[in-house]
């Protein structure tokens, strides 16, 4: 077929025709050139550079001897020095001086909510209030002791966690382990119940529990039953649970007994971040959201 | 069947009973697993078959005359698995896409929870939808632009129907727990053998029917669908290397591990886009949008510059999706520069097939059909763009892994993939059935409508997201510690994840519009040979016929 | 060179060679160099295989299809490390068949989830999200806990893992079966021998609270765990960004 002019543009077909499709002949636009130049040309200077092609067992390491995890350990270190004006003297003030500098406690909440966040929200909350199983930290009384201090160690070390340091604690399996009968139970869940006002206190059934209580409870829950720090043990009276004040809950607590694990954050997150989320705590408890 | 000989019918039986000899074997072996439920599968869909087969066998043989037509039996079928795929995965996607705002709607069922039906969108409609189309657009133009008849009618009913069980084989596997996890190619190892037969035969065909071609030139169509079917090969076979845990189990491990299994499986995955996404349509637009147009293709020369550039660069630029992870720093910088690089041939097809509309722009104004593949082009165009810019480092550092990325790939696939899609097979439904045109003008006027709306909505909707997203993972405040949790973006993600559910909407209604279109079409309109399947040579005054007649 | 061309679009099958030559010199120049370049593979001899519990968890996290949210890849940027911990080592996915790095994180990356949260909290996640992140939107996996975990096969999947290069030794495929029971029943006869085939620092625990019964929550909950604690080597000063 011989190549013929199309009206439109003026210029002539290749001569080749496929089911009606012909192709013109038009030079390849001189944009097409300029770009495949300039961008090879950017290319083979980039080459130069930066690390690019392998060479059997090694590779070109480029002129600028750029490496990305190099990048990224100057970055972190540029950060770390930027911030170390205000988290040196988080890491090395006294809590409570800290607690009194208005612009550090900027600070501190501006980092600890999204550190909380990151971390801590998905089992506390992201108000840091709890749910079943997983302590309130701004409510009621604290099973360590609410201190920077006592919420730092936490942290750290974490409760029932394997760490070395971890802190430990366990109630134990009544019920399942044969220490007490479900007869002698159900009055005990009625005054334990008691105990936080959630039900009758009065009774038969109280005489009893709280006989029962002095006799196997009071060592770690205290006399009361106002908790003990050094054990972990949660105050029963102050009226927030940990795991539940119902009936049902409190019965599964005491048959089953409980033994909660929080993570240790030694290793994950530095000792400023740690005691910056202490402080941030404490905050909390002051002003809860 | 009536189009088949003899000979071929026999062949067709022998490999229906294989089949379910083959069926029965997985069944027995893979009794406890997917395996077997899908053996069984075959094995009646295959006895199913041999039945329908012999009702029809002694049918007259077909006369010689048929030699000298088109053998179109195969496209009207791939037609119509395209729309019912595209149906199936666009639904899935408007599914997936409303979990993301309302995760209750899996209703709790074991197979409906989104990491087990998103890969059924995907598959479902870039295999089932995309490969679909491009078999049934392949069959056809091959056949044009050869000006040969299909070679071995038997063998390209095999590769359709053989692809559709590779497509069902694939997305019911995932609903019940067979994958392998690797993006674009999750099917498990029996599956992945069986595409690979298939897609033998496919090359088998299409190379036997370009050998009988009567033009001496092969159509630049023909180069993109043969890229297609060869690079495909080349990675799926490649990406797919897996050890079965046991002949009777559905279950394998990947041959590769960690730093290398990572580029293989991205070397992959970005060229199931390059020649998947990319070469299979763009050989679609060469042969859809200079006919519809009427048109010369604007420049020789520039094909074969964007041909062999898309087919040499695509290949280098799988680490883009591998910046700043394990991956050694210089293939970040290979994949990061190919891909600038590669930007040039794409523009340069998006501008060929654009270029090519000048003196047809009023039919453009005029013509829905040709205004699918118009845009389609404008979207390839903003792709590629975008494509190459997502793969600078800094800039991916952003973008990776937020909706960003998924915005770029549905101004690829809804724009681009099934904008050229619709618009090709507007153009080819009347001929292959021998009708005068559409059913329905005003239908295809709405699709094209909704599908712009659609897909400006969802791609609009992602960009804000994503760069959202992107940018709250790494907002410092001043203090110089991070200023969002993950849950707070998360949080801020919802409204755009209902924007893009109602996006996907408009985009599935329409495509349904197209499929009753097509219905229509087919059952009301009465067959013509005026327009015959074959377009006269004088492309020009055909097209103005067809203008006319709508 | 166009004149050329029209000699190769004449012919099929130089055509076609003429495509496969081209699109075979990029993947051949970037992958074949992951195999010979040394570096590439950071060195961690205390690096430790799967336990058949963890690889069957992990068979059950590629089953869900986890990777279509959650990435395993902490890249070298500041923000990430900052986020989620030392950035990924090329090493600590070197048994990964295949390796799920993903692509998309609609949730967030899981490579240092490992010992970040208690089992419990898990098996209330993977049972209800929303009920310990009421925010959350992904999905709840509550047969989980239902469904016993299927481990009579074991032995063939550490088999297969042998032969795509995971150095199982005969008596780990032997006791697949034994040491998956054991290492979620602490108080077991089995118990003792995962601790003697796979090291003293894995974890033996019930971890999804329910003694004596092995489910898929177990083996899902004990692969989580030990994302990113394969080795060490991310940890190491050379590597670990943070101070
Ligand atoms: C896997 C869930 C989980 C995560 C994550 C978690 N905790 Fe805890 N945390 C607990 C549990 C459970 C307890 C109570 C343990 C017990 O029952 O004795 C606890 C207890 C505590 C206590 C002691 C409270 C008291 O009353 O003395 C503090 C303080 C604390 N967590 C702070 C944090 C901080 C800060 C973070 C983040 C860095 C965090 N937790 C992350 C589960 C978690
Ligand atoms: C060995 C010390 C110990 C003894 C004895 C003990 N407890 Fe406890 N108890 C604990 C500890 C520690 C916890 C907190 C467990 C945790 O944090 O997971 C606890 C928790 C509880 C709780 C759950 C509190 C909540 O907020 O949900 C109840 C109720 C309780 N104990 C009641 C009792 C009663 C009744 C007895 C006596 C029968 C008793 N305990 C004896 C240590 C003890
Ligand atoms: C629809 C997307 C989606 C799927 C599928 C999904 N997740 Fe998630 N995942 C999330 C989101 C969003 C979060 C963050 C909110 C939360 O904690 O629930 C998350 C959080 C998590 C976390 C806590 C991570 C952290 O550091 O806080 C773990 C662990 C997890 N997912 C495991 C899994 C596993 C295992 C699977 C598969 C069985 C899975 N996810 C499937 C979306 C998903
Ligand atoms: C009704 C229209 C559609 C809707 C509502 C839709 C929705 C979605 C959603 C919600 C996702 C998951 C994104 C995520 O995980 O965050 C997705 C992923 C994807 N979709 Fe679609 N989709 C549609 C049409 C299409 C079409 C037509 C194609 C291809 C031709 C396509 C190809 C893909 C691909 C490749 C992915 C994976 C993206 C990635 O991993 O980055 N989708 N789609
Ligand atoms: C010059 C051309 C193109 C380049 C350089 C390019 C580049 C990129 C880049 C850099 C990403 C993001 C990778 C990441 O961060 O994870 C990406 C993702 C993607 N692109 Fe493109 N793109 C191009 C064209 C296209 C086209 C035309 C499509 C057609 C639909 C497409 C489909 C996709 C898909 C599906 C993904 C998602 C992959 C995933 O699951 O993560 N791309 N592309
Ligand atoms: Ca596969
Ligand atoms: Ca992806
Ligand atoms: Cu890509």
């Amino acid at each position: 077929m011989k190549p013929e002019l199309d009206p439109v543009s003026g210029r002539s077909t290749t001569g080749h025709e496929w089911n009606g499709i012909t192709e013109l002949d038009t030079p390849v636009p001189k944009a097409v050139w300029f770009f495949l130049i300039t961008t090879f040309l950017f290319s083979v200077g980039y080459w130069l550079f930066m690390p690019a092609w392998p060479l059997g067992t090694t590779y070109t390491k480029g002129l600028l001897g750029d490496d990305e995890r190099a990048n990224l350990t100057a970055a972190i270190k540029a950060a770390t020095d930027e911030r170390g004006a205000w988290t040196r003297i988080v890491a090395e003030r006294e809590p409570v001086a800290i607690m009194a500098d208005g612009d550090l406690m900027a600070k501190v909440r501006e980092s600890g909510r999204t550190l909380f966040g990151n971390n801590c929200a998905m089992c506390h909350g992201r108000e840091a209030v709890g749910g079943p199983g997983f302590p309130s930290l701004v409510r009621g009384t604290t099973l360590w002791g609410d201190t920077p201090e006592a919420f730092a160690e936490t942290i750290r070390v974490g409760i029932n966690s394997g760490h070395t340091d971890s802190r430990t604690s366990q109630m134990l399996a009544f019920g399942r382990d044969g220490i007490l009968t479900r007869q002698q139970i159900d009055p005990l869940v009625a005054y334990v119940r008691g105990l936080a006002q959630q039900g009758s206190t009065t009774g038969k059934q109280l005489d009893e529990g709280r006989q029962l209580f002095a006799a196997n409870c009071v060592a770690c829950h205290g006399e009361g039953g106002e908790g003990n720090r050094s054990l972990g043990a949660p105050d029963l009276s102050d009226g927030t649970w940990l795991y539940g004040g119902d009936d049902a809950s409190v019965l599964q607590s005491i048959w089953h007994g409980r033994q909660g694990h929080m993570p240790s954050w030694d290793g994950r997150l530095s000792a400023w971040e740690r005691k910056l989320l202490a402080i941030y705590l404490v905050d909390l408890r002051g002003n809860p959201r | 069947m009536g189009q088949l000989t003899v000979a071929e019918r026999q062949a067709g039986i022998m490999i229906l009973v294989g089949m379910a000899v083959l069926g029965f074997v997985m069944a027995v072996a893979g009794a406890d697993n997917a395996l077997g439920v899908h053996g069984a599968w075959i094995l009646v869909a295959a006895v199913v078959g041999v039945f329908l087969m012999l009702d029809r066998y002694l049918d007259p043989p077909p006369n010689e005359t048929r030699l000298s037509e088109y053998y179109d039996d195969p496209a009207k079928a791939g037609v119509v698995f395209a729309m019912m795929w595209a149906v199936i995965g666009m639904g899935f996607g408007l599914w997936i896409a409303s979990l993301l705002a309302w995760p209750e709607l899996n209703f709790d069922l074991e197979w409906t929870s989104f990491g087990r039906i998103r890969p059924i969108h995907t598959t479902g409609i870039i295999f089932g939808f995309g490969g679909n189309a491009l078999i049934a657009t392949s069959y056809y133009v091959m056949q044009r632009t050869c000006r040969a008849r299909l070679q071995d009618p038997l063998a390209a009913w095999f590769v359709l129907l053989g692809y559709n069980l590779f497509c069902v084989l694939a997305t019911t596997g995932y609903a019940m727990g067979s994958t392998q996890s690797k993006e674009y190619a999750e099917p498990e190892w029996y599956t992945d053998i069986w595409l690979v037969v298939v897609w033998v035969v496919y090359f088998v065909v299409y190379l036997r029917t370009l050998a009988r071609r009567k033009e001496p030139h092969i159509y630049v169509a023909n180069w993109y669908y043969m890229a297609f079917i060869l690079v495909v090969a080349m990675l799926h076979i490649v990406n797919n290397l897996a050890v079965p845990v046991s002949w009777g189990s559905d279950k394998s491990y990947s041959l590769f591990a960690g730093v290398q299994d990572a580029l293989t499986e991205w070397w992959y995955g970005h060229n199931a886009v390059a020649f998947f996404l990319t070469s299979g349509f763009l050989g679609m637009m060469y042969y859809f949008l200079p006919v519809r147009a009427g048109r010369p293709i604007y420049s020789y020369r520039m094909s074969i510059i964007s041909f062999w550039g898309i087919t040499f660069m695509y290949m280098w630029v799988g680490s883009h999706h591998l910046h700043y992870t394990a991956l050694p720093q210089w293939v970040q910088t290979l994949g990061m520069t190919f891909s600038i690089i590669l930007l040039v041939p794409s523009w340069a097809s998006a501008a060929n097939a654009l270029l090519t509309l000048n003196g047809a722009w009023h039919k453009v104004r005029d013509d829905a059909t040709l205004r699918f593949m118009m845009v389609a082009a404008v979207f390839y165009g903003i792709t590629t763009f975008e494509g190459s810019f997502l793969a600078i480092r800094s800039v991916n550092s952003l973008s990776h892994y937020t909706d960003w990325t998924v915005g770029h790939v549905h101004a690829g696939a809804l724009g681009w993939v099934a904008m050229i899609s619709f618009g090709s097979i507007y153009a080819m439904v009347p001929w292959i059935w021998k009708r005068e045109r559409m059913y329905s003008p005003g239908l295809i006027e709405a699709h094209f409508w909704l599908a712009l709306a659609g897909t400006v909505v969802y791609v609009v909707a992602m960009w804000n997201s994503g760069i959202i997203q992107g940018l709250m993972w790494r907002t410092y405040n001043d203090s110089g510690t991070l200023t969002y949790s993950f849950v707070e973006s998360l949080v801020a993600m919802h409204p755009y994840y209902i924007a893009r559910a109602f996006g996907g909407l408009l985009f599935l209604t329409g495509a349904l519009l197209g499929c009753l279109n097509i219905y229509l079409t087919v059952t009301r309109l009465p067959l013509t040979e005026a327009v015959s399947s074959r377009p006269p040579l004088d492309c020009e005054a055909a097209v103005g016929a067809l203008q006319a007649a709508e | 060179m166009f004149g050329l061309h029209k000699q190769l679009e004449r012919k099929s099958l130089a055509l076609a060679l003429g495509i496969v030559v081209a699109a075979s010199i990029g993947g051949f120049v970037e992958i074949a160099p992951l195999f010979t370049i040394h570096q590439t593979v950071e060195d961690a001899p205390d690096m430790r295989v799967y336990t058949p519990l963890e690889l069957a968890g992990r068979n059950i996290y590629i089953r869900e299809g986890c990777y279509a949210c959650h990435s395993q890849m902490i890249r070298t940027l500041r923000d990430e490390v900052e986020r989620y911990g030392p950035y990924s080592l090329a090493v600590e996915s070197k048994y990964d068949h295949p390796m799920l790095w993903g692509s998309k994180r609609t949730g967030p990356d899981l490579a240092r989830v490992g010992a970040k949260y208690s089992d419990a909290w898990h098996v209330a996640h993977l049972d209800n999200p929303r009920a310990v992140v009421p925010e959350s939107v992904m999905p709840a996996y509550r047969w989980l806990l239902r469904k016993d975990l299927r481990i009579d096969r074991l032995g063939d999947y550490l088999s297969a893992q042998r032969v795509v290069g995971v150095p199982y030794t005969d008596a780990m495929i032997a006791n697949a079966e034994h040491d998956a029971y054991g290492q979620a029943a602490p108080d077991s006869a089995y118990a003792e021998g995962v601790t003697k085939r796979y090291g003293e620092a894995t974890t033996i625990r019930v971890f999804d609270g329910q003694p004596g019964r092995l489910t898929e929550m177990d083996a899902l909950v004990a692969y989580l765990q030990i994302l990113g604690r394969l080795t060490d080597a991310a940890h190491k000063p050379a590597f670990a960004g943070r101070q």
